[in-house]
């Protein structure tokens, strides 16, 4: 029983150890900034255009799939309302964050992983190099500062998508109704609730995705194996942990 | 020192040391636990039991500066080189310049410091290349570039000619045998391959030819060599108590030489 239980102990342990570490390391010094902004470049450049493209057509769906249920009840007007509230509180945050989860917590698996299995992590620490500073909290800086933005161009996208099914294709509403009525809908805890969850979201999907690399044993095969729990276990805990701070903005309103 | 992994016992109760000026040949099957007591004697790997002196001081009661300080006063070459794929060739040589905090290097110093390094394993003209532009023997000898740049007291080498032909083995094994006998470092070379400690243990390099020589029977270079068998030290002596030793494991692996 004992015996059962001491693997996943551990590996939550050194999670939890490896995430101290990081986040202790943000407020140290050196700080590796060429490291940080090629994260950025990865990370935020790098999935502009899945963002941009999945933000507008997930407007275009909510807007599409809503368009008959409000037209029965007479109040298409509404939709610009409806499509900024889905978005900002929760599909944004969360479908961005699952994007980069899956392009970025897997690439930082691997990546991390690689090195691990051909022991450039054992030479970064021979050679003075701390790998949780060097590798760990660039990645980290980098998802935290970036997924906020991706989820803000993600939820204006989606708007965007929203107004194009709703008033050119549709003709639902007029585009003063769709943008004043989507703007009007948000007050200060829906704009905090979509800030609050990427910010933790970002968390979890670089910490988990450098903990799988840097625990990386086994060759390829590891590496491979790596990657995708780094993917399956940040993109649950995404879900989880949107429910959780939902639950709390619910309650608090 | 003793260590484990989950319920695996990498090493047993290993008893080794190793003087300035030393070479020490250790010598194992796949999986004897060459790698891990070199990464234990560079701090890498903490034992589970026992205790790992570096320059007189015990690395498990250091802070990890100290550490770090000890560490630059010794250079490994990893088994496949363990070069970062993300950097240049020239940027990899110069990361402990860099990065090691007690190795006072200028600015302007780097650059030649690194050009010095790679001439000596012979790949000046290899600095603006990737790690993956070259073959695996020359990814060693970048290795050994990027180990010796700091000039350290204690040189690693884990298994510097695994996988490598004849040829580039015997390059490689000349070049361990040349930076001996120039910066007089202590040496401690994991390998399966006998030849390897042989030569070391036969040969010293002629700075005025620039080619090997053999010396009589090994006993003015201070080569010990060591066999582990599954984690436990099962030989320690000269390369003559070793190519007498009786024992079925031991005989093994001067057999082919013998040959």
């Amino acid at each position: 029983m004992l015996d059962f239980l001491k693997g996943p102990i551990l590996n939550v342990q050194n999670f939890f150890l490896l995430s101290g570490r990081a986040i202790v390391n943000i407020f140290r010094s050196p700080h590796y900034a060429d490291d940080i902004a090629l994260q950025m470049d990865i990370i935020g450049v790098g999935s502009l255009p899945l963002i941009l493209l999945t933000g507008l057509f997930t407007g275009g769906v909510i807007t599409l799939q809503m368009s008959r249920a409000l037209n029965q009840y007479g109040a298409s007007g509404q939709v610009g309302n409806i499509v900024a509230i889905t978005l900002v509180r929760e599909l944004g945050p969360v479908l961005t964050a699952l994007l980069v989860a899956g392009r970025n917590a897997s690439g930082m698996a691997s990546e991390l992983g690689s090195m691990k299995v051909t022991e450039q992590i054992d030479a970064m620490r021979a050679l003075g190099t701390d790998p949780a500073k060097k590798l760990v909290t660039p990645r980290l800086i980098a998802t935290a500062t970036m997924l906020p933005v991706l989820t803000v161009i993600s939820d204006f996208m989606g708007l965007v998508g929203g107004y194009i099914v709703g008033c050119v294709m549709l003709s639902l509403t007029t585009p003063t109704q769709f943008w004043s009525s989507a703007y009007q809908a948000l007050d200060y805890s829906d704009i905090a609730q979509g800030l609050i969850k990427p910010l933790t979201f970002a968390f979890v999907i670089a910490l988990v995705g450098c903990h799988y690399g840097m625990e990386t044993t086994g060759g390829t095969q590891g590496v491979g194996r790596a990657t995708t729990r780094a993917v399956v276990v940040s993109s649950v805990w995404v879900i989880v942990l949107t429910f959780f701070i939902g639950n709390f903005f619910v309650n608090l309103n | 020192m003793t260590v484990e992994f989950d319920d695996t016992v990498a090493l047993e109760n290993v008893n080794l040391e190793v003087r300035q000026g030393e070479t020490c040949v250790i010598q194992g099957a796949a999986g004897s636990g060459k790698t891990v007591l070199l990464k234990t004697a560079l701090g890498l790997i903490r034992p589970d039991a026992g205790r790992v002196e570096l320059f007189g001081l015990d690395a498990g009661k250091l802070r990890r500066r100290e550490l770090e300080e000890l560490r630059a006063r010794m250079g490994i070459l990893f088994q496949e080189g363990g070069l970062f794929d993300s950097m240049t060739i020239e940027e990899n040589v110069a990361y402990p310049l860099l990065n090691q905090k007690s190795v006072k290097c200028a600015p302007e110093e780097v650059l030649p410091r690194v050009k010095e390094a790679l001439e000596f394993v012979e790949l000046g003209h290899t600095l603006e290349k990737v790690p993956s532009e070259l073959s695996g023997g020359m990814r060693r000898r970048v290795g050994i570039a990027r180990a010796i740049v700091t000039q350290p007291e204690l040189l690693l080498y884990d298994s510097p000619t695994a996988g490598l032909d004849p040829i580039t083995a015997n390059t490689i094994m000349a070049l361990i045998a040349k930076e001996r006998e120039i910066r007089q470092t202590t040496t401690l070379l994991a390998t399966h391959r006998y030849q390897d400690g042989y030569l070391l243990a036969n040969y010293r390099y002629n700075g005025a030819t620039g080619q090997l020589e053999a010396v009589s029977n090994g006993t003015g270079l201070r080569t010990r060599f060591l066999i582990l068998d599954r984690g436990r030290l099962v030989f320690e002596g000269s390369q003559r108590e070793l190519e007498e030793s009786r024992d079925e494991y031991v005989s093994k692996f001067t057999k082919a030489l013998k040959q």
